[in-house]
Protein backbone atom coordinates (compact mmCIF):
# COMPACT_ATOMS: atom_id res chain seq x y z
CA UNK A 1 0.00 0.00 0.00
CA UNK A 2 3.15 2.30 0.24
CA UNK A 3 2.07 3.94 -3.24
CA UNK A 4 -1.02 5.00 -2.24
CA UNK A 5 0.57 6.57 1.12
CA UNK A 6 1.37 9.65 -0.76
CA UNK A 7 -2.06 10.46 -1.42
CA UNK A 8 -3.77 9.24 1.66
CA UNK A 9 -4.36 12.96 3.48
CA UNK A 10 -6.23 14.24 0.22
CA UNK A 11 -8.66 11.55 0.33
CA UNK A 12 -10.79 10.11 3.06
CA UNK A 13 -10.98 7.76 5.64
CA UNK A 14 -10.43 4.26 3.84
CA UNK A 15 -7.85 5.11 1.61
CA UNK A 16 -5.78 6.68 5.24
CA UNK A 17 -6.75 3.17 6.75
CA UNK A 18 -4.64 1.49 4.10
CA UNK A 19 -1.61 3.14 5.33
CA UNK A 20 -2.43 2.37 9.10
CA UNK A 21 -2.38 -1.19 8.47
CA UNK A 22 0.33 -3.08 10.30
CA UNK A 23 2.38 -5.43 7.63
CA UNK A 24 4.25 -8.96 9.00
CA UNK A 25 3.80 -11.93 10.00
CA UNK A 26 0.57 -11.50 12.35
CA UNK A 27 -1.90 -10.78 10.07
CA UNK A 28 -1.01 -14.41 7.86
CA UNK A 29 -1.00 -15.76 11.39
CA UNK A 30 -4.69 -14.36 12.24
CA UNK A 31 -5.47 -15.30 8.77
CA UNK A 32 -4.36 -19.03 8.46
CA UNK A 33 -7.00 -21.26 10.52
CA UNK A 34 -10.01 -19.24 9.34
CA UNK A 35 -8.56 -19.92 5.79
CA UNK A 36 -7.73 -23.29 6.02
CA UNK A 37 -11.06 -24.38 7.27
CA UNK A 38 -12.75 -22.67 4.23
CA UNK A 39 -10.59 -24.21 1.97
CA UNK A 40 -10.97 -27.63 3.44
CA UNK A 41 -14.86 -27.69 3.55
CA UNK A 42 -15.77 -25.19 1.40
CA UNK A 43 -13.38 -24.90 -1.57
CA UNK A 44 -12.20 -28.64 -2.23
CA UNK A 45 -15.85 -29.75 -1.57
CA UNK A 46 -16.82 -27.51 -3.97
CA UNK A 47 -14.43 -29.46 -6.30
CA UNK A 48 -15.59 -32.64 -5.08
CA UNK A 49 -18.79 -31.71 -6.64
CA UNK A 50 -17.35 -31.19 -9.75
CA UNK A 51 -16.32 -34.36 -9.97
CA UNK A 52 -18.94 -35.94 -8.73
CA UNK A 53 -21.10 -34.75 -11.42
CA UNK A 54 -19.05 -36.00 -13.58
CA UNK A 55 -18.82 -39.65 -12.44
CA UNK A 56 -19.67 -42.47 -14.28
CA UNK A 57 -23.36 -43.01 -13.24
CA UNK A 58 -22.98 -47.11 -13.62
CA UNK A 59 -21.26 -47.22 -9.96
CA UNK A 60 -23.23 -46.22 -6.45
CA UNK A 61 -22.01 -44.73 -3.64
CA UNK A 62 -21.33 -48.74 -1.88
CA UNK A 63 -19.32 -49.92 -4.86
CA UNK A 64 -17.85 -46.60 -5.55
CA UNK A 65 -17.55 -44.58 -8.49
CA UNK A 66 -15.59 -44.43 -11.28
CA UNK A 67 -14.38 -40.97 -12.65
CA UNK A 68 -15.08 -40.69 -16.39
CA UNK A 69 -15.97 -37.36 -17.22
CA UNK A 70 -19.87 -37.99 -17.95
CA UNK A 71 -20.84 -34.37 -19.10
CA UNK A 72 -24.05 -36.39 -20.28
CA UNK A 73 -24.72 -36.61 -16.48
CA UNK A 74 -25.40 -32.72 -16.95
CA UNK A 75 -27.35 -33.20 -20.32
CA UNK A 76 -29.42 -36.20 -18.80
CA UNK A 77 -30.04 -33.98 -15.69
CA UNK A 78 -31.72 -31.25 -17.62
CA UNK A 79 -33.79 -33.23 -19.70
CA UNK A 80 -35.10 -34.88 -16.79
CA UNK A 81 -35.75 -31.92 -14.18
CA UNK A 82 -36.02 -29.15 -16.17
CA UNK A 83 -39.33 -28.86 -15.09
CA UNK A 84 -38.52 -28.29 -11.09
CA UNK A 85 -35.42 -26.01 -12.08
CA UNK A 86 -37.21 -23.40 -14.35
CA UNK A 87 -40.06 -23.90 -11.33
CA UNK A 88 -37.56 -22.80 -9.38
CA UNK A 89 -36.27 -19.63 -10.61
CA UNK A 90 -39.77 -18.67 -11.65
CA UNK A 91 -41.18 -18.65 -7.58
CA UNK A 92 -38.27 -17.47 -6.34
CA UNK A 93 -38.38 -14.62 -8.42
CA UNK A 94 -41.90 -13.89 -8.68
CA UNK A 95 -40.93 -14.25 -4.22
CA UNK A 96 -38.26 -11.68 -4.68
CA UNK A 97 -40.29 -9.41 -6.28
CA UNK A 98 -43.17 -9.37 -3.71
CA UNK A 99 -40.38 -9.20 -1.06
CA UNK A 100 -39.24 -6.22 -2.87
CA UNK A 101 -42.50 -4.48 -2.78
CA UNK A 102 -43.32 -6.03 1.17
CA UNK A 103 -39.58 -4.57 1.74
CA UNK A 104 -39.09 -1.39 0.34
CA UNK A 105 -42.75 -0.48 1.94
CA UNK A 106 -41.36 -1.59 5.35
CA UNK A 107 -38.11 -0.33 5.24
CA UNK A 108 -38.97 3.58 3.48
CA UNK A 109 -41.12 3.54 7.12
CA UNK A 110 -39.18 2.35 9.13
CA UNK A 111 -36.27 5.03 8.29
CA UNK A 112 -38.20 7.84 7.72
CA UNK A 113 -41.57 7.26 9.25
CA UNK A 114 -40.82 5.91 12.34
CA UNK A 115 -39.21 8.32 14.24
CA UNK A 116 -38.35 7.17 17.68
CA UNK A 117 -39.86 4.09 16.84
CA UNK A 118 -37.49 3.58 14.94
CA UNK A 119 -35.03 0.71 16.55
CA UNK A 120 -37.31 -0.83 18.56
CA UNK A 121 -39.47 -1.55 14.81
CA UNK A 122 -36.34 -2.88 13.44
CA UNK A 123 -36.19 -5.43 16.22
CA UNK A 124 -39.60 -6.04 15.45
CA UNK A 125 -38.54 -7.45 11.85
CA UNK A 126 -36.17 -9.95 13.11
CA UNK A 127 -37.69 -11.09 16.22
CA UNK A 128 -40.44 -13.12 14.46
CA UNK A 129 -37.45 -14.88 12.64
CA UNK A 130 -35.90 -15.97 15.70
CA UNK A 131 -38.25 -18.96 15.96
CA UNK A 132 -37.49 -22.16 13.79
CA UNK A 133 -37.64 -21.32 10.32
CA UNK A 134 -39.35 -25.00 9.68
CA UNK A 135 -41.75 -24.13 13.08
CA UNK A 136 -42.65 -21.13 11.71
CA UNK A 137 -43.63 -22.58 8.05
CA UNK A 138 -45.28 -25.63 9.44
CA UNK A 139 -47.59 -22.84 11.22
CA UNK A 140 -48.73 -21.31 8.05
CA UNK A 141 -49.29 -25.01 6.91
CA UNK A 142 -52.06 -24.47 9.97
CA UNK A 143 -53.42 -20.96 8.63
CA UNK A 144 -53.93 -21.48 5.07
CA UNK A 145 -54.94 -25.17 6.06
CA UNK A 146 -58.43 -26.44 4.09
CA UNK A 147 -61.17 -25.33 6.93
CA UNK A 148 -59.39 -22.72 7.93
CA UNK A 149 -60.45 -19.58 8.48
CA UNK A 150 -58.69 -17.64 5.82
CA UNK A 151 -60.27 -20.53 3.07
CA UNK A 152 -63.70 -20.16 4.78
CA UNK A 153 -63.51 -16.70 4.52
CA UNK A 154 -62.61 -16.52 1.11
CA UNK A 155 -64.96 -19.00 -0.46
CA UNK A 156 -67.59 -17.32 1.10
CA UNK A 157 -66.95 -14.11 -0.72
CA UNK A 158 -66.67 -16.45 -3.69
CA UNK A 159 -62.80 -15.61 -4.52
CA UNK A 160 -62.63 -19.05 -3.96
CA UNK A 161 -64.47 -22.20 -5.20
CA UNK A 162 -66.22 -23.88 -2.88
CA UNK A 163 -63.87 -26.74 -3.33
CA UNK A 164 -60.33 -24.43 -4.07
CA UNK A 165 -57.65 -24.74 -1.51
CA UNK A 166 -54.78 -22.37 -1.07
CA UNK A 167 -52.58 -25.37 0.47
CA UNK A 168 -50.82 -27.99 -2.03
CA UNK A 169 -50.98 -24.71 -4.05
CA UNK A 170 -48.14 -22.33 -5.88
CA UNK A 171 -49.96 -19.52 -4.01
CA UNK A 172 -49.14 -21.51 -1.00
CA UNK A 173 -45.41 -22.09 -1.68
CA UNK A 174 -44.90 -18.57 -2.85
CA UNK A 175 -46.29 -17.03 0.07
CA UNK A 176 -43.81 -19.25 2.29
CA UNK A 177 -41.09 -18.33 0.65
CA UNK A 178 -42.10 -14.31 0.51
CA UNK A 179 -42.53 -15.04 4.31
CA UNK A 180 -38.92 -16.31 5.34
CA UNK A 181 -37.01 -14.63 3.27
CA UNK A 182 -38.72 -11.10 3.79
CA UNK A 183 -35.90 -10.00 6.44
CA UNK A 184 -32.96 -10.39 3.89
CA UNK A 185 -35.11 -7.61 2.29
CA UNK A 186 -35.78 -5.14 4.68
CA UNK A 187 -32.24 -4.85 6.60
CA UNK A 188 -30.36 -4.22 3.34
CA UNK A 189 -33.24 -2.35 1.79
CA UNK A 190 -33.06 -0.22 5.41
CA UNK A 191 -29.42 0.43 5.39
CA UNK A 192 -29.53 1.99 2.10
CA UNK A 193 -32.88 4.30 2.83
CA UNK A 194 -31.90 5.61 6.00
CA UNK A 195 -28.73 6.98 4.41
CA UNK A 196 -30.55 9.17 2.26
CA UNK A 197 -30.31 12.72 2.76
CA UNK A 198 -33.67 13.63 3.63
CA UNK A 199 -32.58 17.33 1.98
CA UNK A 200 -32.60 15.88 -1.10
CA UNK A 201 -36.30 14.73 -1.23
CA UNK A 202 -37.80 18.10 -0.10
CA UNK A 203 -35.50 19.89 -2.70
CA UNK A 204 -37.42 17.65 -5.42
CA UNK A 205 -40.65 18.91 -3.82
CA UNK A 206 -39.99 22.30 -3.61
CA UNK A 207 -38.91 22.08 -7.52
CA UNK A 208 -42.28 21.05 -7.97
CA UNK A 209 -41.71 17.40 -8.19
CA UNK A 210 -45.45 15.90 -7.05
CA UNK A 211 -44.19 12.57 -4.34
CA UNK A 212 -44.51 9.98 -7.44
CA UNK A 213 -42.20 11.96 -9.53
CA UNK A 214 -39.49 12.91 -6.37
CA UNK A 215 -39.90 9.08 -5.56
CA UNK A 216 -38.59 7.71 -8.74
CA UNK A 217 -36.39 10.59 -9.75
CA UNK A 218 -34.64 10.89 -6.00
CA UNK A 219 -35.16 8.06 -3.49
CA UNK A 220 -35.43 5.00 -5.63
CA UNK A 221 -32.16 5.80 -7.40
CA UNK A 222 -30.43 6.70 -4.18
CA UNK A 223 -31.56 3.11 -2.40
CA UNK A 224 -30.72 0.81 -5.88
CA UNK A 225 -27.69 -0.45 -3.91
CA UNK A 226 -30.31 -1.75 -0.58
CA UNK A 227 -32.26 -3.05 -3.76
CA UNK A 228 -29.33 -4.49 -5.66
CA UNK A 229 -27.93 -6.40 -2.60
CA UNK A 230 -31.54 -7.26 -0.87
CA UNK A 231 -32.63 -8.58 -4.09
CA UNK A 232 -29.68 -10.65 -3.81
CA UNK A 233 -29.40 -11.86 -0.32
CA UNK A 234 -33.46 -13.07 -1.14
CA UNK A 235 -33.09 -14.56 -4.83
CA UNK A 236 -30.21 -16.70 -4.16
CA UNK A 237 -31.61 -18.60 -0.62
CA UNK A 238 -35.42 -18.53 -2.33
CA UNK A 239 -33.92 -20.48 -5.33
CA UNK A 240 -32.00 -23.19 -3.46
CA UNK A 241 -35.19 -23.63 -0.63
CA UNK A 242 -37.09 -26.50 -0.39
CA UNK A 243 -38.88 -26.70 2.70
CA UNK A 244 -41.63 -24.07 1.71
CA UNK A 245 -42.23 -26.10 -1.60
CA UNK A 246 -42.55 -29.74 0.73
CA UNK A 247 -44.15 -28.50 3.73
CA UNK A 248 -46.81 -25.56 1.86
CA UNK A 249 -46.93 -27.66 -1.61
CA UNK A 250 -47.30 -30.50 -3.21
CA UNK A 251 -45.45 -33.11 -5.62
CA UNK A 252 -46.66 -30.64 -7.96
CA UNK A 253 -44.38 -27.48 -6.76
CA UNK A 254 -41.90 -29.64 -6.36
CA UNK A 255 -38.58 -27.43 -6.97
CA UNK A 256 -34.81 -27.96 -7.71
CA UNK A 257 -33.70 -28.28 -3.74
CA UNK A 258 -36.29 -30.99 -3.25
CA UNK A 259 -35.30 -32.95 -6.26
CA UNK A 260 -31.32 -32.85 -5.72
CA UNK A 261 -31.94 -33.41 -1.64
CA UNK A 262 -33.84 -36.86 -2.74
CA UNK A 263 -31.53 -37.95 -5.06
CA UNK A 264 -28.90 -37.89 -2.56
CA UNK A 265 -30.54 -39.21 0.23
CA UNK A 266 -33.09 -41.61 -1.06
CA UNK A 267 -32.16 -42.57 -4.84
CA UNK A 268 -28.46 -42.35 -3.89
CA UNK A 269 -27.81 -40.77 -7.41
CA UNK A 270 -24.85 -38.69 -6.54
CA UNK A 271 -23.86 -38.04 -10.04
CA UNK A 272 -27.04 -36.91 -11.39
CA UNK A 273 -27.53 -34.75 -8.07
CA UNK A 274 -24.13 -33.34 -8.30
CA UNK A 275 -24.92 -32.07 -11.89
CA UNK A 276 -27.82 -30.89 -10.49
CA UNK A 277 -26.63 -29.10 -8.13
CA UNK A 278 -23.78 -27.68 -9.97
CA UNK A 279 -26.44 -26.39 -12.73
CA UNK A 280 -28.22 -24.81 -10.30
CA UNK A 281 -25.17 -22.84 -8.90
CA UNK A 282 -24.44 -21.91 -12.46
CA UNK A 283 -27.38 -20.64 -13.40
CA UNK A 284 -27.82 -18.53 -10.03
CA UNK A 285 -23.92 -17.20 -10.30
CA UNK A 286 -24.78 -16.44 -14.16
CA UNK A 287 -28.24 -14.16 -13.57
CA UNK A 288 -26.08 -12.25 -10.34
CA UNK A 289 -23.47 -11.10 -12.58
CA UNK A 290 -25.30 -10.35 -15.48
CA UNK A 291 -28.07 -8.52 -12.78
CA UNK A 292 -25.01 -6.80 -11.31
CA UNK A 293 -23.99 -5.64 -14.48
CA UNK A 294 -27.02 -4.34 -15.60
CA UNK A 295 -28.00 -2.26 -12.26
CA UNK A 296 -24.36 -1.49 -12.14
CA UNK A 297 -23.41 -1.58 -8.39
CA UNK A 298 -19.89 -3.01 -8.69
CA UNK A 299 -19.13 -1.97 -5.59
CA UNK A 300 -21.67 -4.73 -4.22
CA UNK A 301 -18.54 -7.28 -2.47
CA UNK B 1 -58.41 12.46 4.83
CA UNK B 2 -54.84 14.18 5.35
CA UNK B 3 -53.68 12.59 8.32
CA UNK B 4 -53.92 9.30 6.89
CA UNK B 5 -52.42 10.66 3.63
CA UNK B 6 -49.55 11.61 5.36
CA UNK B 7 -49.60 8.39 7.86
CA UNK B 8 -50.32 5.81 4.75
CA UNK B 9 -46.78 4.62 4.49
CA UNK B 10 -46.31 3.74 8.35
CA UNK B 11 -49.89 2.43 8.74
CA UNK B 12 -48.83 0.18 5.30
CA UNK B 13 -45.43 -0.42 7.47
CA UNK B 14 -47.29 -1.53 10.84
CA UNK B 15 -49.46 -3.93 9.08
CA UNK B 16 -47.10 -6.02 7.30
CA UNK B 17 -45.06 -5.92 10.38
CA UNK B 18 -48.39 -7.56 11.89
CA UNK B 19 -48.29 -10.33 9.02
CA UNK B 20 -44.73 -11.05 9.51
CA UNK B 21 -46.20 -12.07 13.68
CA UNK B 22 -49.50 -13.79 12.68
CA UNK B 23 -47.55 -17.30 12.24
CA UNK B 24 -46.18 -16.96 15.80
CA UNK B 25 -49.47 -16.14 17.53
CA UNK B 26 -50.22 -19.43 15.84
CA UNK B 27 -47.19 -20.74 17.67
CA UNK B 28 -47.78 -19.29 20.52
CA UNK B 29 -51.80 -20.30 20.83
CA UNK B 30 -51.08 -23.54 19.71
CA UNK B 31 -48.50 -24.66 22.05
CA UNK B 32 -51.80 -24.32 24.50
CA UNK B 33 -53.41 -26.63 22.21
CA UNK B 34 -55.32 -29.58 23.35
CA UNK B 35 -55.37 -31.94 19.88
CA UNK B 36 -58.60 -34.03 19.80
CA UNK B 37 -56.42 -37.05 17.14
CA UNK B 38 -53.07 -36.78 16.11
CA UNK B 39 -53.62 -36.25 12.64
CA UNK B 40 -55.89 -33.02 12.63
CA UNK B 41 -54.10 -30.25 12.79
CA UNK B 42 -56.06 -27.85 14.69
CA UNK B 43 -56.99 -25.59 18.14
CA UNK B 44 -59.73 -27.81 20.09
CA UNK B 45 -59.27 -26.57 23.35
CA UNK B 46 -57.01 -25.02 25.89
CA UNK B 47 -54.46 -26.95 28.46
CA UNK B 48 -51.68 -26.68 29.99
CA UNK B 49 -50.50 -30.35 29.30
CA UNK B 50 -47.86 -29.06 26.44
CA UNK B 51 -45.98 -26.82 28.97
CA UNK B 52 -45.73 -29.25 31.75
CA UNK B 53 -44.45 -32.01 29.82
CA UNK B 54 -42.36 -30.85 27.17
CA UNK B 55 -40.14 -33.77 26.43
CA UNK B 56 -42.94 -36.48 26.47
CA UNK B 57 -42.52 -36.71 22.37
CA UNK B 58 -40.21 -39.47 21.89
CA UNK B 59 -37.45 -37.97 20.68
CA UNK B 60 -37.56 -34.45 20.37
CA UNK B 61 -35.71 -32.95 23.57
CA UNK B 62 -32.81 -35.52 22.42
CA UNK B 63 -33.22 -33.67 18.97
CA UNK B 64 -33.08 -30.55 21.00
CA UNK B 65 -30.19 -31.19 23.33
CA UNK B 66 -28.05 -32.25 20.05
CA UNK B 67 -29.11 -28.87 18.52
CA UNK B 68 -27.95 -26.86 21.34
CA UNK B 69 -24.77 -29.19 21.74
CA UNK B 70 -23.62 -28.45 18.09
CA UNK B 71 -25.13 -24.79 17.84
CA UNK B 72 -22.71 -24.16 21.42
CA UNK B 73 -19.37 -25.82 19.49
CA UNK B 74 -19.82 -24.24 16.16
CA UNK B 75 -20.24 -20.85 17.84
CA UNK B 76 -17.62 -21.42 19.83
CA UNK B 77 -15.35 -22.36 16.68
CA UNK B 78 -17.01 -20.05 14.12
CA UNK B 79 -16.57 -16.70 16.71
CA UNK B 80 -13.13 -17.73 17.34
CA UNK B 81 -11.96 -18.15 13.43
CA UNK B 82 -13.72 -15.42 12.25
CA UNK B 83 -13.23 -12.68 15.02
CA UNK B 84 -8.64 -13.52 14.06
CA UNK B 85 -10.23 -13.16 10.32
CA UNK B 86 -11.51 -9.82 10.63
CA UNK B 87 -9.00 -7.84 12.81
CA UNK B 88 -6.58 -9.65 9.68
CA UNK B 89 -8.90 -7.74 7.69
CA UNK B 90 -8.75 -4.57 9.59
CA UNK B 91 -5.75 -4.52 10.80
CA UNK B 92 -3.23 -6.15 9.02
CA UNK B 93 -1.56 -5.82 5.40
CA UNK B 94 -1.29 -9.01 3.69
CA UNK B 95 -1.37 -10.17 -0.24
CA UNK B 96 -4.04 -11.46 -1.82
CA UNK B 97 -7.27 -9.19 -0.04
CA UNK B 98 -9.35 -9.07 -2.88
CA UNK B 99 -9.22 -13.16 -3.47
CA UNK B 100 -9.69 -13.13 0.77
CA UNK B 101 -13.14 -11.13 0.12
CA UNK B 102 -14.32 -13.36 -2.69
CA UNK B 103 -13.51 -16.44 0.03
CA UNK B 104 -15.32 -14.67 2.41
CA UNK B 105 -18.16 -13.38 0.40
CA UNK B 106 -18.91 -16.85 -1.67
CA UNK B 107 -20.26 -18.89 1.09
CA UNK B 108 -22.67 -16.65 1.46
CA UNK B 109 -23.68 -16.34 -2.19
CA UNK B 110 -24.39 -20.18 -1.90
CA UNK B 111 -27.74 -21.71 -2.02
CA UNK B 112 -27.45 -24.00 1.43
CA UNK B 113 -28.38 -27.04 -1.43
CA UNK B 114 -25.41 -26.43 -3.14
CA UNK B 115 -23.07 -25.99 -0.41
CA UNK B 116 -24.61 -29.06 1.84
CA UNK B 117 -24.32 -31.01 -1.20
CA UNK B 118 -20.80 -30.37 -2.08
CA UNK B 119 -19.77 -30.94 1.53
CA UNK B 120 -21.41 -34.45 1.29
CA UNK B 121 -19.66 -35.23 -2.04
CA UNK B 122 -16.96 -34.39 -0.21
CA UNK B 123 -16.92 -36.45 2.67
CA UNK B 124 -18.26 -39.66 0.58
CA UNK B 125 -14.98 -39.32 -1.70
CA UNK B 126 -12.70 -39.14 1.35
CA UNK B 127 -14.39 -42.40 2.58
CA UNK B 128 -16.17 -40.62 5.59
CA UNK B 129 -19.71 -41.50 4.24
CA UNK B 130 -20.52 -44.40 7.22
CA UNK B 131 -19.32 -41.54 9.87
CA UNK B 132 -21.38 -38.98 8.98
CA UNK B 133 -22.96 -37.47 12.02
CA UNK B 134 -22.31 -34.92 14.84
CA UNK B 135 -19.08 -34.26 13.82
CA UNK B 136 -19.40 -33.29 10.27
CA UNK B 137 -22.31 -31.26 11.19
CA UNK B 138 -20.55 -29.49 12.96
CA UNK B 139 -17.56 -28.82 10.65
CA UNK B 140 -20.66 -27.62 8.55
CA UNK B 141 -21.94 -25.52 10.94
CA UNK B 142 -18.95 -23.84 11.46
CA UNK B 143 -18.03 -23.67 7.75
CA UNK B 144 -21.37 -21.33 6.98
CA UNK B 145 -20.90 -19.54 10.00
CA UNK B 146 -17.91 -17.90 9.55
CA UNK B 147 -18.35 -15.56 6.69
CA UNK B 148 -21.25 -13.98 8.39
CA UNK B 149 -19.29 -13.70 12.28
CA UNK B 150 -16.22 -11.99 9.62
CA UNK B 151 -18.64 -9.58 8.29
CA UNK B 152 -20.29 -8.34 11.50
CA UNK B 153 -17.19 -8.30 13.45
CA UNK B 154 -15.29 -6.44 10.53
CA UNK B 155 -17.72 -3.61 10.53
CA UNK B 156 -17.47 -3.20 13.95
CA UNK B 157 -13.69 -2.78 14.00
CA UNK B 158 -13.60 -0.81 10.51
CA UNK B 159 -16.66 2.13 12.14
CA UNK B 160 -13.60 2.17 15.28
CA UNK B 161 -11.66 5.53 16.32
CA UNK B 162 -8.82 4.15 16.61
CA UNK B 163 -7.63 7.33 18.74
CA UNK B 164 -8.52 5.53 22.48
CA UNK B 165 -5.25 3.31 21.26
CA UNK B 166 -3.43 5.39 20.18
CA UNK B 167 -4.07 7.44 23.80
CA UNK B 168 -3.37 3.99 25.69
CA UNK B 169 -0.38 3.93 23.50
CA UNK B 170 0.55 7.30 24.15
CA UNK B 171 0.54 6.76 28.08
CA UNK B 172 2.98 3.79 28.14
CA UNK B 173 0.28 0.89 27.45
CA UNK B 174 1.91 -1.93 26.14
CA UNK B 175 0.43 -3.40 22.78
CA UNK B 176 -0.62 -6.76 25.10
CA UNK B 177 -2.53 -3.87 27.67
CA UNK B 178 -4.02 -1.71 25.08
CA UNK B 179 -5.21 -5.00 23.31
CA UNK B 180 -7.23 -6.13 26.23
CA UNK B 181 -8.39 -3.11 27.88
CA UNK B 182 -9.25 -0.88 25.06
CA UNK B 183 -9.61 -2.60 21.60
CA UNK B 184 -11.18 -6.02 22.80
CA UNK B 185 -14.22 -4.39 25.10
CA UNK B 186 -14.74 -2.05 22.28
CA UNK B 187 -15.12 -4.50 19.78
CA UNK B 188 -17.25 -7.14 22.14
CA UNK B 189 -20.33 -5.84 21.11
CA UNK B 190 -19.84 -6.99 17.43
CA UNK B 191 -18.53 -10.64 18.74
CA UNK B 192 -21.29 -11.17 21.25
CA UNK B 193 -23.63 -10.15 18.02
CA UNK B 194 -21.52 -12.33 15.81
CA UNK B 195 -22.03 -15.04 18.05
CA UNK B 196 -25.67 -14.87 18.91
CA UNK B 197 -25.94 -14.45 14.98
CA UNK B 198 -23.89 -17.91 14.78
CA UNK B 199 -25.83 -19.53 17.46
CA UNK B 200 -29.26 -18.46 15.31
CA UNK B 201 -28.16 -19.48 12.33
CA UNK B 202 -26.86 -23.27 13.62
CA UNK B 203 -29.27 -23.85 15.75
CA UNK B 204 -32.29 -23.07 12.73
CA UNK B 205 -30.19 -24.74 10.17
CA UNK B 206 -32.27 -27.58 7.78
CA UNK B 207 -30.68 -28.10 4.49
CA UNK B 208 -27.25 -28.29 5.10
CA UNK B 209 -27.79 -30.62 8.14
CA UNK B 210 -30.09 -33.12 6.81
CA UNK B 211 -27.44 -33.76 4.29
CA UNK B 212 -24.61 -34.22 6.54
CA UNK B 213 -26.50 -35.82 9.08
CA UNK B 214 -26.04 -39.54 9.05
CA UNK B 215 -28.25 -41.14 11.56
CA UNK B 216 -28.08 -37.98 13.70
CA UNK B 217 -31.38 -35.71 14.40
CA UNK B 218 -31.24 -32.08 15.00
CA UNK B 219 -34.35 -30.41 16.11
CA UNK B 220 -35.15 -28.91 13.08
CA UNK B 221 -34.45 -32.40 11.70
CA UNK B 222 -37.18 -33.65 14.07
CA UNK B 223 -39.66 -31.41 13.37
CA UNK B 224 -39.12 -32.48 9.61
CA UNK B 225 -39.96 -35.91 10.18
CA UNK B 226 -43.04 -35.12 12.28
CA UNK B 227 -44.05 -32.73 9.55
CA UNK B 228 -45.33 -35.33 7.61
CA UNK B 229 -46.73 -37.72 10.68
CA UNK B 230 -48.93 -35.61 12.79
CA UNK B 231 -46.99 -32.75 14.87
CA UNK B 232 -47.04 -33.02 18.45
CA UNK B 233 -47.60 -29.56 20.16
CA UNK B 234 -44.76 -29.37 22.05
CA UNK B 235 -43.17 -28.38 19.19
CA UNK B 236 -44.78 -25.12 19.42
CA UNK B 237 -43.72 -25.15 23.06
CA UNK B 238 -39.93 -25.10 22.08
CA UNK B 239 -40.74 -22.46 19.15
CA UNK B 240 -42.34 -20.08 21.23
CA UNK B 241 -39.43 -20.57 24.03
CA UNK B 242 -37.34 -19.65 21.43
CA UNK B 243 -38.92 -16.57 20.52
CA UNK B 244 -38.94 -15.29 24.12
CA UNK B 245 -35.54 -16.05 24.97
CA UNK B 246 -34.18 -14.12 21.87
CA UNK B 247 -36.85 -10.96 22.23
CA UNK B 248 -35.15 -11.54 26.30
CA UNK B 249 -31.54 -11.22 25.04
CA UNK B 250 -32.13 -8.06 22.07
CA UNK B 251 -34.56 -6.04 24.94
CA UNK B 252 -31.96 -6.71 27.85
CA UNK B 253 -28.58 -5.70 25.66
CA UNK B 254 -30.52 -2.89 24.01
CA UNK B 255 -31.47 -1.82 28.12
CA UNK B 256 -27.76 -2.48 28.87
CA UNK B 257 -26.50 -0.24 25.96
CA UNK B 258 -29.26 2.64 26.61
CA UNK B 259 -28.09 2.58 30.26
CA UNK B 260 -24.47 2.56 29.79
CA UNK B 261 -24.87 5.64 27.02
CA UNK B 262 -27.57 7.17 29.54
CA UNK B 263 -24.52 7.36 32.26
CA UNK B 264 -21.66 8.31 29.94
CA UNK B 265 -24.12 11.33 29.47
CA UNK B 266 -24.26 12.11 33.17
CA UNK B 267 -21.04 12.32 33.37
Amino acid sequence: MASTAGTAPVTTAPASDDSSRRRGLTGYVLLVPGVVWLALFFVIPFYSLVATSLYDPGGSVFSGYEMSYQFSNYWHAIQDYWEPLLRSLWYAGLATLICLVLGYVLAYAIAFKAGRWKNLMLVLVIAPFFTSFLVRTLSWKLILADGGLIVNSLQAVHLLGPDGRLLATPFAVICGIVYNFLPFMVLPLFASIDKIDHRLIEASSDLYANPFVGFWKVTWPLSLPGVVSGTLLTFIPAAGDYINAQLLGSPNQRMVGNVIQNLFTQANDYPAAGALSMILMILIVAMVLFYVRRAGTEELL
Amino acid sequence: MRWLRDHLVLILGILILLYTFVPIFVVVLMSFNDPSSKLIYRFDGFTLHNWLNPCEPEGMCHALGTSIQISLLATIGSTILGTLMAFALVRHDFLGRSSMNLLIFLPMATPEIVMGSSLLALFVAAGFAGQLGFWTILIAHVMFCLSFVVVTVRARLAGMDDNLEQAAMDLYATPRQTFWRITFPLVFPGILGAALLSFSLSFDDFIVTNLNAGNTTTFPMYVWGVAQRGIPMQVNVIGTLMFMVSVLIVVGSEVNSRRRTAKLATR
